[in-house]
Protein backbone atom coordinates (compact mmCIF):
# COMPACT_ATOMS: atom_id res chain seq x y z
CA UNK A 1 0.00 0.00 0.00
CA UNK A 2 2.82 2.37 0.87
CA UNK A 3 4.42 1.57 -2.46
CA UNK A 4 1.18 2.10 -4.31
CA UNK A 5 0.54 5.53 -2.80
CA UNK A 6 4.03 6.94 -3.11
CA UNK A 7 4.40 5.40 -6.57
CA UNK A 8 1.26 7.15 -7.76
CA UNK A 9 2.35 10.42 -6.17
CA UNK A 10 5.72 10.21 -7.93
CA UNK A 11 4.01 9.28 -11.19
CA UNK A 12 1.79 12.35 -10.98
CA UNK A 13 4.81 14.61 -10.89
CA UNK A 14 6.44 12.66 -13.71
CA UNK A 15 3.28 13.19 -15.74
CA UNK A 16 3.73 16.93 -15.54
CA UNK A 17 7.27 16.89 -16.87
CA UNK A 18 6.31 14.44 -19.63
CA UNK A 19 3.44 16.71 -20.58
CA UNK A 20 5.96 19.50 -21.12
CA UNK A 21 8.11 17.38 -23.40
CA UNK A 22 5.02 16.09 -25.18
CA UNK A 23 4.07 19.65 -26.16
CA UNK A 24 7.57 20.24 -27.48
CA UNK A 25 7.88 17.00 -29.40
CA UNK A 26 4.28 16.41 -30.37
CA UNK A 27 3.49 19.95 -31.52
CA UNK A 28 6.73 21.79 -32.26
CA UNK A 29 8.27 18.54 -33.63
CA UNK A 30 11.48 19.21 -31.73
CA UNK A 31 13.04 16.30 -29.88
CA UNK A 32 14.23 18.52 -27.04
CA UNK A 33 16.97 16.65 -25.21
CA UNK A 34 17.64 19.70 -23.06
CA UNK A 35 14.26 19.19 -21.42
CA UNK A 36 15.78 17.64 -18.28
CA UNK A 37 17.99 20.67 -17.81
CA UNK A 38 14.89 22.90 -17.75
CA UNK A 39 13.61 20.68 -14.98
CA UNK A 40 16.85 21.01 -13.00
CA UNK A 41 16.82 24.79 -13.52
CA UNK A 42 13.32 24.89 -12.04
CA UNK A 43 14.59 22.89 -9.08
CA UNK A 44 17.65 25.10 -8.71
CA UNK A 45 15.47 28.23 -8.59
CA UNK A 46 13.35 26.69 -5.84
CA UNK A 47 16.49 25.73 -3.90
CA UNK A 48 17.94 29.21 -4.14
CA UNK A 49 14.85 31.09 -3.11
CA UNK A 50 14.13 28.64 -0.32
CA UNK A 51 17.61 28.60 1.21
CA UNK A 52 18.26 32.31 0.68
CA UNK A 53 14.94 33.82 1.70
CA UNK A 54 12.74 30.89 2.76
CA UNK A 55 10.31 31.39 -0.10
CA UNK A 56 7.95 28.46 -0.58
CA UNK A 57 8.58 26.43 -3.76
CA UNK A 58 4.91 26.85 -4.60
CA UNK A 59 5.45 30.59 -4.93
CA UNK A 60 8.73 29.99 -6.79
CA UNK A 61 6.76 27.98 -9.33
CA UNK A 62 4.78 31.11 -10.17
CA UNK A 63 8.03 32.95 -10.88
CA UNK A 64 9.66 30.04 -12.72
CA UNK A 65 6.78 29.56 -15.16
CA UNK A 66 6.96 32.95 -16.97
CA UNK A 67 10.77 32.94 -16.93
CA UNK A 68 10.97 29.45 -18.42
CA UNK A 69 8.30 30.37 -20.94
CA UNK A 70 10.33 33.38 -22.11
CA UNK A 71 13.60 31.44 -22.11
CA UNK A 72 12.18 28.56 -24.12
CA UNK A 73 10.49 30.92 -26.54
CA UNK A 74 13.86 32.56 -27.20
CA UNK A 75 15.52 29.17 -27.63
CA UNK A 76 12.89 28.13 -30.15
CA UNK A 77 12.88 31.43 -32.02
CA UNK A 78 16.61 31.95 -32.33
CA UNK A 79 18.15 28.47 -32.15
CA UNK A 80 15.59 25.97 -33.37
CA UNK A 81 13.46 27.83 -35.92
CA UNK A 82 16.51 28.36 -38.19
CA UNK A 83 16.98 24.59 -38.14
CA UNK A 84 13.31 24.01 -38.99
CA UNK A 85 13.66 26.38 -41.95
CA UNK A 86 16.97 24.89 -43.06
CA UNK A 87 15.98 21.25 -43.01
CA UNK A 88 14.65 19.68 -46.17
CA UNK A 89 12.82 16.83 -44.47
CA UNK A 90 11.74 15.55 -41.09
CA UNK A 91 14.76 13.21 -40.81
CA UNK A 92 17.23 16.03 -41.29
CA UNK A 93 15.37 18.16 -38.73
CA UNK A 94 15.41 15.28 -36.27
CA UNK A 95 19.19 14.86 -36.48
CA UNK A 96 19.82 18.61 -36.32
CA UNK A 97 17.50 19.23 -33.42
CA UNK A 98 18.91 16.28 -31.48
CA UNK A 99 22.43 17.64 -31.89
CA UNK A 100 21.46 21.26 -31.20
CA UNK A 101 19.52 20.40 -28.06
CA UNK A 102 22.43 18.25 -26.87
CA UNK A 103 24.51 21.37 -27.26
CA UNK A 104 22.02 23.44 -25.29
CA UNK A 105 21.79 20.73 -22.67
CA UNK A 106 25.55 20.50 -22.12
CA UNK A 107 25.92 24.27 -22.14
CA UNK A 108 23.23 24.56 -19.44
CA UNK A 109 24.83 21.79 -17.37
CA UNK A 110 28.17 23.56 -17.70
CA UNK A 111 26.70 26.83 -16.50
CA UNK A 112 24.86 25.15 -13.63
CA UNK A 113 27.95 23.24 -12.50
CA UNK A 114 29.91 26.48 -12.32
CA UNK A 115 27.13 28.18 -10.34
CA UNK A 116 26.18 25.36 -8.00
CA UNK A 117 28.18 22.16 -8.31
CA UNK A 118 26.79 20.44 -5.22
CA UNK A 119 23.52 18.64 -4.60
CA UNK A 120 20.33 20.64 -4.86
CA UNK A 121 18.54 19.62 -1.71
CA UNK A 122 16.53 21.37 0.94
CA UNK A 123 13.85 20.43 3.40
CA UNK A 124 10.38 21.70 2.67
CA UNK A 125 7.24 20.22 4.25
CA UNK A 126 9.11 17.03 5.08
CA UNK A 127 6.43 16.09 7.62
CA UNK A 128 4.68 12.74 7.74
CA UNK A 129 1.11 12.71 6.55
CA UNK A 130 -1.42 9.91 6.79
CA UNK A 131 -3.46 9.01 3.76
CA UNK A 132 -5.58 5.87 3.33
CA UNK A 133 -3.81 4.24 6.25
CA UNK A 134 -0.29 4.72 4.96
CA UNK A 135 2.14 7.48 5.71
CA UNK A 136 3.72 9.67 3.04
CA UNK A 137 5.80 12.81 3.18
CA UNK A 138 3.62 15.88 2.92
CA UNK A 139 5.83 17.44 0.22
CA UNK A 140 5.10 14.54 -2.14
CA UNK A 141 1.39 15.02 -1.70
CA UNK A 142 1.59 18.78 -2.21
CA UNK A 143 3.72 18.34 -5.33
CA UNK A 144 1.26 15.79 -6.67
CA UNK A 145 -1.73 18.04 -6.06
CA UNK A 146 0.01 21.00 -7.71
CA UNK A 147 1.00 18.84 -10.68
CA UNK A 148 -2.54 17.53 -11.01
CA UNK A 149 -3.97 21.05 -10.94
CA UNK A 150 -1.58 22.29 -13.62
CA UNK A 151 -2.15 19.19 -15.71
CA UNK A 152 -5.92 19.58 -15.51
CA UNK A 153 -5.70 23.26 -16.43
CA UNK A 154 -3.54 22.40 -19.41
CA UNK A 155 -5.93 19.69 -20.51
CA UNK A 156 -8.90 22.04 -20.38
CA UNK A 157 -6.97 24.76 -22.19
CA UNK A 158 -6.05 22.34 -24.99
CA UNK A 159 -9.56 21.00 -25.40
CA UNK A 160 -11.79 23.96 -24.66
CA UNK A 161 -10.10 27.07 -26.04
CA UNK A 162 -9.43 28.39 -29.50
CA UNK A 163 -5.64 28.54 -29.02
CA UNK A 164 -5.63 25.05 -27.57
CA UNK A 165 -7.47 23.74 -30.61
CA UNK A 166 -4.89 25.37 -32.87
CA UNK A 167 -2.13 23.64 -30.89
CA UNK A 168 -3.83 20.29 -31.30
CA UNK A 169 -4.34 20.93 -35.00
CA UNK A 170 -0.62 21.58 -35.50
CA UNK A 171 0.18 18.41 -33.60
CA UNK A 172 -2.00 16.37 -35.95
CA UNK A 173 -0.72 17.80 -39.23
CA UNK A 174 1.48 20.86 -39.72
CA UNK A 175 0.62 21.34 -43.38
CA UNK A 176 -3.12 21.01 -42.99
CA UNK A 177 -3.02 23.37 -40.02
CA UNK A 178 -1.29 25.94 -42.19
CA UNK A 179 -3.95 25.52 -44.87
CA UNK A 180 -6.78 26.42 -42.50
CA UNK A 181 -5.07 29.63 -41.54
CA UNK A 182 -3.12 28.67 -38.43
CA UNK A 183 0.21 30.40 -38.04
CA UNK A 184 2.21 27.20 -37.57
CA UNK A 185 5.47 28.90 -36.59
CA UNK A 186 3.76 30.93 -33.88
CA UNK A 187 1.81 28.00 -32.50
CA UNK A 188 4.94 25.84 -32.52
CA UNK A 189 6.86 28.51 -30.64
CA UNK A 190 3.97 28.83 -28.19
CA UNK A 191 3.83 25.07 -27.63
CA UNK A 192 7.59 24.83 -27.20
CA UNK A 193 7.69 27.70 -24.71
CA UNK A 194 4.68 26.36 -22.82
CA UNK A 195 6.24 22.90 -22.72
CA UNK A 196 9.45 24.31 -21.28
CA UNK A 197 7.51 26.24 -18.65
CA UNK A 198 5.51 23.17 -17.63
CA UNK A 199 8.69 21.08 -17.32
CA UNK A 200 10.45 23.77 -15.28
CA UNK A 201 7.51 23.99 -12.88
CA UNK A 202 7.60 20.20 -12.68
CA UNK A 203 11.25 20.55 -11.65
CA UNK A 204 10.37 23.06 -8.96
CA UNK A 205 7.84 20.60 -7.55
CA UNK A 206 10.09 17.53 -7.84
CA UNK A 207 12.94 19.32 -6.07
CA UNK A 208 10.85 19.40 -2.88
CA UNK A 209 11.23 15.64 -2.44
CA UNK A 210 13.99 14.41 -4.77
CA UNK A 211 17.62 15.45 -4.51
CA UNK A 212 18.78 16.87 -7.84
CA UNK A 213 22.18 17.91 -9.08
CA UNK A 214 23.40 19.92 -12.04
CA UNK A 215 24.05 16.92 -14.28
CA UNK A 216 21.03 14.74 -13.46
CA UNK A 217 18.85 16.35 -16.15
CA UNK A 218 19.54 13.67 -18.74
CA UNK A 219 18.02 10.98 -16.51
CA UNK A 220 14.79 12.95 -16.36
CA UNK A 221 14.87 13.54 -20.10
CA UNK A 222 15.17 9.78 -20.50
CA UNK A 223 12.23 9.12 -18.21
CA UNK A 224 10.06 11.74 -19.91
CA UNK A 225 10.88 10.21 -23.30
CA UNK A 226 10.03 6.72 -22.10
CA UNK A 227 6.71 8.01 -20.74
CA UNK A 228 5.88 9.75 -24.01
CA UNK A 229 6.71 6.73 -26.12
CA UNK A 230 4.75 4.45 -23.81
CA UNK A 231 1.76 6.79 -23.84
CA UNK A 232 1.95 7.50 -27.56
CA UNK A 233 3.40 10.74 -28.95
CA UNK A 234 0.96 13.64 -28.57
CA UNK A 235 -1.47 11.63 -26.43
CA UNK A 236 -1.90 13.39 -23.09
CA UNK A 237 -4.10 10.76 -21.45
CA UNK A 238 -1.69 8.04 -22.52
CA UNK A 239 1.20 10.00 -21.06
CA UNK A 240 -0.56 10.34 -17.69
CA UNK A 241 -1.23 6.61 -17.46
CA UNK A 242 2.32 5.87 -18.59
CA UNK A 243 3.75 8.26 -15.99
CA UNK A 244 1.75 6.59 -13.22
CA UNK A 245 2.99 3.17 -14.38
CA UNK A 246 6.59 4.37 -14.43
CA UNK A 247 6.20 5.96 -10.98
CA UNK A 248 4.75 2.73 -9.58
CA UNK A 249 7.36 0.44 -11.12
CA UNK A 250 10.24 2.68 -10.05
CA UNK A 251 8.98 2.92 -6.50
CA UNK A 252 8.46 -0.84 -6.35
CA UNK A 253 11.95 -1.59 -7.63
CA UNK A 254 13.50 1.03 -5.34
CA UNK A 255 11.76 -0.37 -2.25
CA UNK A 256 11.89 -4.09 -2.96
CA UNK A 257 15.23 -4.50 -4.74
CA UNK A 258 17.57 -1.50 -4.79
CA UNK A 259 17.20 2.27 -5.33
CA UNK A 260 20.14 2.15 -7.75
CA UNK A 261 18.12 0.13 -10.23
CA UNK A 262 15.34 2.61 -11.04
CA UNK A 263 16.86 3.51 -14.39
CA UNK A 264 17.25 -0.17 -15.26
CA UNK A 265 13.56 -0.65 -14.38
CA UNK A 266 12.64 2.22 -16.68
CA UNK A 267 14.66 0.52 -19.41
CA UNK A 268 12.84 -2.75 -18.94
CA UNK A 269 9.54 -0.92 -19.41
CA UNK A 270 10.95 0.88 -22.43
CA UNK A 271 12.08 -2.38 -23.97
CA UNK A 272 8.70 -3.99 -23.37
CA UNK A 273 6.97 -1.04 -25.03
CA UNK A 274 9.28 -1.16 -28.03
CA UNK A 275 8.79 -4.89 -28.45
CA UNK A 276 5.04 -5.14 -27.86
CA UNK A 277 3.39 -1.75 -28.24
CA UNK A 278 5.67 0.62 -30.18
CA UNK A 279 2.64 2.69 -31.16
CA UNK A 280 1.94 3.55 -27.51
CA UNK A 281 -0.54 2.19 -24.98
CA UNK A 282 -3.62 3.55 -26.73
CA UNK A 283 -2.19 4.14 -30.18
CA UNK A 284 -3.39 2.25 -33.20
CA UNK A 285 -0.97 0.28 -35.27
CA UNK A 286 -0.17 2.13 -38.48
CA UNK A 287 0.53 0.43 -41.82
CA UNK B 1 41.27 -1.17 -58.11
CA UNK B 2 41.47 2.09 -60.03
CA UNK B 3 44.16 4.75 -59.80
CA UNK B 4 42.19 6.94 -57.36
CA UNK B 5 41.85 4.07 -54.92
CA UNK B 6 45.51 3.20 -55.41
CA UNK B 7 46.45 6.75 -54.46
CA UNK B 8 44.34 6.57 -51.28
CA UNK B 9 45.85 3.21 -50.39
CA UNK B 10 49.40 4.58 -50.75
CA UNK B 11 48.55 7.64 -48.65
CA UNK B 12 46.95 5.36 -46.08
CA UNK B 13 49.99 3.09 -45.83
CA UNK B 14 52.33 6.07 -45.52
CA UNK B 15 50.16 7.60 -42.78
CA UNK B 16 49.94 4.32 -40.90
CA UNK B 17 53.72 3.82 -41.06
CA UNK B 18 54.25 7.40 -39.96
CA UNK B 19 51.83 6.93 -37.07
CA UNK B 20 53.55 3.67 -36.12
CA UNK B 21 56.87 5.46 -35.67
CA UNK B 22 55.56 8.01 -33.15
CA UNK B 23 56.52 5.95 -30.07
CA UNK B 24 60.08 5.68 -31.41
CA UNK B 25 60.58 9.42 -31.72
CA UNK B 26 58.70 10.58 -28.65
CA UNK B 27 57.59 9.31 -25.27
CA UNK B 28 55.94 10.68 -22.17
CA UNK B 29 53.45 13.47 -22.70
CA UNK B 30 53.15 13.45 -26.49
CA UNK B 31 52.94 9.68 -26.69
CA UNK B 32 50.10 9.72 -24.19
CA UNK B 33 48.27 12.35 -26.27
CA UNK B 34 48.88 10.28 -29.40
CA UNK B 35 47.48 7.20 -27.66
CA UNK B 36 44.36 9.08 -26.64
CA UNK B 37 43.97 10.42 -30.17
CA UNK B 38 44.44 6.94 -31.63
CA UNK B 39 41.75 5.61 -29.29
CA UNK B 40 39.34 8.28 -30.52
CA UNK B 41 40.30 7.69 -34.16
CA UNK B 42 39.35 4.02 -33.84
CA UNK B 43 36.16 4.86 -31.94
CA UNK B 44 34.88 7.70 -34.11
CA UNK B 45 35.73 5.99 -37.37
CA UNK B 46 33.90 2.83 -36.34
CA UNK B 47 31.02 5.00 -35.08
CA UNK B 48 30.84 6.61 -38.51
CA UNK B 49 30.62 3.22 -40.23
CA UNK B 50 27.12 2.95 -38.80
CA UNK B 51 25.97 6.50 -38.15
CA UNK B 52 27.42 8.06 -41.30
CA UNK B 53 25.22 6.36 -43.89
CA UNK B 54 22.16 5.79 -41.66
CA UNK B 55 22.08 9.28 -40.02
CA UNK B 56 21.23 7.63 -36.70
CA UNK B 57 23.09 9.23 -33.81
CA UNK B 58 24.28 6.25 -31.76
CA UNK B 59 25.15 7.21 -28.20
CA UNK B 60 26.16 3.72 -27.19
CA UNK B 61 29.94 4.05 -27.54
CA UNK B 62 30.38 4.64 -23.80
CA UNK B 63 28.38 1.51 -23.00
CA UNK B 64 30.32 -0.80 -25.33
CA UNK B 65 33.66 0.75 -24.40
CA UNK B 66 32.74 0.21 -20.75
CA UNK B 67 31.84 -3.42 -21.38
CA UNK B 68 35.27 -3.92 -22.95
CA UNK B 69 37.11 -2.31 -20.04
CA UNK B 70 34.98 -3.84 -17.34
CA UNK B 71 35.10 -7.41 -18.65
CA UNK B 72 38.89 -7.24 -18.93
CA UNK B 73 39.07 -5.91 -15.37
CA UNK B 74 36.61 -8.41 -13.98
CA UNK B 75 38.06 -11.37 -15.89
CA UNK B 76 41.60 -10.63 -14.81
CA UNK B 77 40.98 -9.83 -11.13
CA UNK B 78 37.96 -11.96 -10.27
CA UNK B 79 38.53 -15.00 -12.45
CA UNK B 80 42.31 -14.96 -13.11
CA UNK B 81 41.93 -15.05 -16.86
CA UNK B 82 44.55 -13.70 -19.23
CA UNK B 83 44.25 -10.26 -20.80
CA UNK B 84 44.15 -11.78 -24.29
CA UNK B 85 41.29 -14.13 -23.57
CA UNK B 86 39.22 -11.31 -22.08
CA UNK B 87 40.10 -8.99 -24.96
CA UNK B 88 38.51 -11.59 -27.25
CA UNK B 89 35.48 -12.31 -25.06
CA UNK B 90 34.59 -8.65 -24.42
CA UNK B 91 33.99 -7.62 -28.04
CA UNK B 92 31.95 -10.78 -28.62
CA UNK B 93 29.72 -9.95 -25.65
CA UNK B 94 29.33 -6.37 -26.90
CA UNK B 95 28.49 -7.59 -30.40
CA UNK B 96 25.74 -9.84 -29.07
CA UNK B 97 24.37 -7.00 -26.95
CA UNK B 98 24.47 -4.68 -29.97
CA UNK B 99 22.53 -7.26 -31.94
CA UNK B 100 19.82 -7.48 -29.28
CA UNK B 101 19.56 -3.70 -28.96
CA UNK B 102 19.53 -3.33 -32.72
CA UNK B 103 16.82 -5.94 -33.18
CA UNK B 104 14.65 -4.28 -30.54
CA UNK B 105 15.04 -0.68 -31.71
CA UNK B 106 16.24 -0.46 -35.30
CA UNK B 107 13.06 -1.92 -36.76
CA UNK B 108 11.24 1.19 -35.55
CA UNK B 109 11.67 4.90 -36.07
CA UNK B 110 15.20 6.19 -35.63
CA UNK B 111 14.31 8.39 -32.68
CA UNK B 112 13.62 5.35 -30.50
CA UNK B 113 17.09 4.06 -31.22
CA UNK B 114 18.72 7.37 -30.26
CA UNK B 115 16.74 7.55 -27.03
CA UNK B 116 17.54 3.95 -26.15
CA UNK B 117 21.26 4.49 -26.56
CA UNK B 118 21.15 7.81 -24.69
CA UNK B 119 20.85 6.27 -21.22
CA UNK B 120 22.44 2.93 -22.04
CA UNK B 121 25.89 3.54 -20.53
CA UNK B 122 24.34 4.89 -17.32
CA UNK B 123 21.90 1.99 -17.08
CA UNK B 124 24.58 -0.68 -17.57
CA UNK B 125 26.77 1.11 -15.04
CA UNK B 126 23.91 0.96 -12.51
CA UNK B 127 23.38 -2.73 -13.20
CA UNK B 128 27.07 -3.59 -12.97
CA UNK B 129 27.50 -1.63 -9.73
CA UNK B 130 24.48 -3.38 -8.27
CA UNK B 131 25.72 -6.85 -9.23
CA UNK B 132 29.17 -6.05 -7.92
CA UNK B 133 27.94 -4.66 -4.60
CA UNK B 134 25.49 -7.44 -3.89
CA UNK B 135 26.98 -10.59 -5.34
CA UNK B 136 30.67 -10.19 -6.05
CA UNK B 137 31.64 -8.18 -3.01
CA UNK B 138 34.87 -6.68 -4.27
CA UNK B 139 34.81 -3.15 -5.65
CA UNK B 140 38.26 -2.69 -7.10
CA UNK B 141 39.36 -4.47 -10.26
CA UNK B 142 43.02 -4.40 -11.16
CA UNK B 143 44.34 -4.77 -14.67
CA UNK B 144 48.03 -5.44 -14.25
CA UNK B 145 49.99 -6.16 -17.43
CA UNK B 146 53.53 -5.49 -18.67
CA UNK B 147 52.26 -3.32 -21.49
CA UNK B 148 53.89 0.05 -21.90
CA UNK B 149 52.12 3.03 -23.39
CA UNK B 150 53.82 2.26 -26.73
CA UNK B 151 52.36 -1.27 -26.79
CA UNK B 152 48.87 0.06 -26.20
CA UNK B 153 49.42 2.69 -28.85
CA UNK B 154 50.47 0.11 -31.42
CA UNK B 155 47.53 -2.12 -30.60
CA UNK B 156 45.16 0.82 -31.03
CA UNK B 157 46.84 1.72 -34.31
CA UNK B 158 46.24 -1.81 -35.57
CA UNK B 159 42.59 -1.64 -34.55
CA UNK B 160 42.23 1.74 -36.27
CA UNK B 161 43.81 0.31 -39.42
CA UNK B 162 41.44 -2.65 -39.34
CA UNK B 163 38.50 -0.26 -38.89
CA UNK B 164 39.60 1.67 -41.97
CA UNK B 165 40.00 -1.51 -44.00
CA UNK B 166 36.61 -2.74 -42.83
CA UNK B 167 35.04 0.59 -43.73
CA UNK B 168 36.62 0.48 -47.18
CA UNK B 169 35.42 -3.07 -47.78
CA UNK B 170 31.90 -2.29 -46.51
CA UNK B 171 31.70 0.75 -48.79
CA UNK B 172 32.48 -1.45 -51.78
CA UNK B 173 30.15 -4.25 -50.73
CA UNK B 174 26.45 -4.80 -51.31
CA UNK B 175 25.89 -4.01 -47.64
CA UNK B 176 27.49 -0.57 -47.96
CA UNK B 177 25.45 0.18 -51.06
CA UNK B 178 22.26 -0.93 -49.31
CA UNK B 179 23.09 1.28 -46.35
CA UNK B 180 23.59 4.35 -48.50
CA UNK B 181 20.18 3.79 -50.06
CA UNK B 182 18.63 3.38 -46.61
CA UNK B 183 20.25 6.65 -45.52
CA UNK B 184 18.86 8.50 -48.54
CA UNK B 185 15.37 7.09 -48.41
CA UNK B 186 14.38 4.16 -46.29
CA UNK B 187 11.10 3.56 -48.11
CA UNK B 188 12.84 3.30 -51.46
CA UNK B 189 15.30 0.89 -49.88
CA UNK B 190 12.48 -1.29 -48.61
CA UNK B 191 10.75 -1.24 -51.98
CA UNK B 192 13.79 -2.44 -53.87
CA UNK B 193 13.94 -5.41 -51.53
CA UNK B 194 16.62 -4.44 -49.01
CA UNK B 195 16.23 -5.93 -45.58
CA UNK B 196 16.67 -2.53 -43.92
CA UNK B 197 16.51 -3.69 -40.32
CA UNK B 198 19.17 -6.38 -40.68
CA UNK B 199 21.53 -4.16 -42.68
CA UNK B 200 21.41 -1.59 -39.90
CA UNK B 201 21.75 -4.21 -37.17
CA UNK B 202 24.85 -5.72 -38.78
CA UNK B 203 26.56 -2.35 -39.03
CA UNK B 204 25.59 -1.49 -35.47
CA UNK B 205 27.12 -4.78 -34.32
CA UNK B 206 30.35 -3.83 -36.07
CA UNK B 207 30.41 -0.54 -34.18
CA UNK B 208 29.77 -2.30 -30.89
CA UNK B 209 32.50 -4.83 -31.57
CA UNK B 210 35.17 -2.21 -32.20
CA UNK B 211 34.12 0.02 -29.29
CA UNK B 212 34.43 -2.91 -26.87
CA UNK B 213 37.74 -3.98 -28.39
CA UNK B 214 39.13 -0.48 -27.91
CA UNK B 215 37.77 -0.45 -24.35
CA UNK B 216 39.53 -3.75 -23.64
CA UNK B 217 42.85 -2.57 -25.06
CA UNK B 218 42.74 0.70 -23.16
CA UNK B 219 41.90 -1.04 -19.85
CA UNK B 220 45.59 -1.63 -18.87
CA UNK B 221 46.08 2.13 -19.12
CA UNK B 222 43.73 2.69 -16.20
CA UNK B 223 45.16 -0.29 -14.25
CA UNK B 224 42.34 0.19 -11.71
CA UNK B 225 38.88 -0.33 -13.18
CA UNK B 226 35.76 1.07 -11.59
CA UNK B 227 32.31 1.04 -13.22
CA UNK B 228 32.01 4.80 -12.63
CA UNK B 229 35.10 5.43 -14.71
CA UNK B 230 34.76 3.07 -17.65
CA UNK B 231 31.03 3.53 -18.30
CA UNK B 232 31.33 7.19 -19.13
CA UNK B 233 28.38 8.78 -20.96
CA UNK B 234 30.67 11.66 -21.86
CA UNK B 235 32.77 9.37 -24.05
CA UNK B 236 29.77 8.69 -26.30
CA UNK B 237 29.32 12.39 -26.88
CA UNK B 238 33.01 13.09 -27.45
CA UNK B 239 33.09 10.43 -30.15
CA UNK B 240 30.02 11.92 -31.82
CA UNK B 241 31.46 15.45 -31.75
CA UNK B 242 34.82 14.42 -33.15
CA UNK B 243 33.23 12.46 -35.99
CA UNK B 244 30.82 15.28 -36.87
CA UNK B 245 33.56 17.89 -36.64
CA UNK B 246 35.60 15.99 -39.21
CA UNK B 247 32.67 15.03 -41.41
CA UNK B 248 30.80 11.75 -41.51
CA UNK B 249 30.22 11.34 -45.24
CA UNK B 250 33.81 10.27 -45.86
CA UNK B 251 35.64 7.37 -44.25
CA UNK B 252 38.63 9.56 -43.38
CA UNK B 253 36.44 12.43 -42.12
CA UNK B 254 36.53 11.59 -38.39
CA UNK B 255 40.32 11.40 -38.52
CA UNK B 256 40.41 15.07 -39.48
CA UNK B 257 38.16 15.94 -36.54
CA UNK B 258 39.80 13.81 -33.87
CA UNK B 259 43.30 15.28 -34.00
CA UNK B 260 42.48 18.97 -33.42
CA UNK B 261 39.67 18.16 -30.98
CA UNK B 262 41.85 15.88 -28.84
CA UNK B 263 44.48 18.60 -28.54
CA UNK B 264 41.91 21.27 -27.60
CA UNK B 265 40.13 18.90 -25.23
CA UNK B 266 43.40 18.03 -23.43
CA UNK B 267 44.28 21.71 -23.13
CA UNK B 268 40.86 22.60 -21.73
CA UNK B 269 40.77 19.63 -19.34
CA UNK B 270 44.07 20.81 -17.86
CA UNK B 271 43.51 24.59 -17.80
CA UNK B 272 39.76 24.79 -17.13
CA UNK B 273 38.70 21.40 -15.70
CA UNK B 274 35.33 22.83 -14.61
CA UNK B 275 34.35 24.13 -18.01
CA UNK B 276 34.63 20.93 -20.05
CA UNK B 277 30.87 20.35 -20.13
CA UNK B 278 30.19 23.91 -21.22
CA UNK B 279 32.81 23.51 -23.93
CA UNK B 280 31.21 20.25 -25.06
CA UNK B 281 27.86 22.02 -25.42
CA UNK B 282 29.30 24.95 -27.33
CA UNK B 283 31.11 22.59 -29.70
CA UNK B 284 27.84 20.84 -30.50
CA UNK B 285 26.17 24.18 -31.26
CA UNK B 286 29.13 25.35 -33.32
CA UNK B 287 29.00 22.20 -35.46
CA UNK B 288 25.23 22.26 -36.01
CA UNK B 289 25.05 25.93 -36.94
CA UNK B 290 28.31 26.63 -38.70
CA UNK B 291 29.97 23.43 -39.93
CA UNK B 292 27.12 20.99 -40.52
CA UNK B 293 29.21 18.91 -42.93
CA UNK B 294 32.39 19.02 -40.88
CA UNK B 295 35.87 20.01 -41.95
CA UNK B 296 35.65 17.66 -44.92
CA UNK B 297 32.52 19.48 -46.09
CA UNK B 298 34.24 22.86 -45.76
CA UNK B 299 37.26 21.58 -47.62
CA UNK B 300 35.22 20.05 -50.42
CA UNK B 301 33.22 23.27 -50.75
CA UNK B 302 36.44 25.23 -51.12
CA UNK B 303 38.01 22.93 -53.71
CA UNK B 304 34.67 22.78 -55.52
CA UNK B 305 34.63 26.56 -55.78
CA UNK B 306 38.23 26.74 -56.93
CA UNK B 307 37.51 24.33 -59.76
CA UNK B 308 34.78 26.64 -61.02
Amino acid sequence: MDILISGLLLGGTYALMAMGLNLQYGVARIMNLANGEMLVLGGLAAFWLFTASAISPLITALVVAPLAFAGNWLIYRYLLLPLVRRSKNQGQLEVDSILATFGISFALVGVMVSIHGEYITYSYLADPFSILGSTVALNRLVAFLAAATIGAALYIWLNRTYAGTAVRAVSVDTEAAGLVGINVDRISALAFALGGAVTAVGGTLISTFITLDASIGVIFTMKALIIIIMGGVGDIRGAIIAALILGLVETTVATVIDPGLTLAAAYVIFLAVLLFRPQGLFGRRTS
Amino acid sequence: MNSGEMKFLVIGVVLALGAASIPIVSDGYWLSIATTAMMYIALSTSWTLFSGPTHLIALSTGAFFGIGGYLVGSGMSDYDQSFWLMAIIAPVVATILAMLIGLATLRLSGVYFVIFTLGLAEMIRNLVSWVQNNFLGSRGLYVLTDFTEAHIYWMLLSVATIVFLAGWLINRSRLGFALRIIGNDEQVARHVGINTAWSKVILFMTTGFFAALVGAIVAPRYSYIEPNVVFSPQLSFLVVIMALLGGIHRLWGPLVGVIPFTLIWEAISISFPNSTTLFLGLSFLLIVYFIPNGFVGLFENLTGRMRK
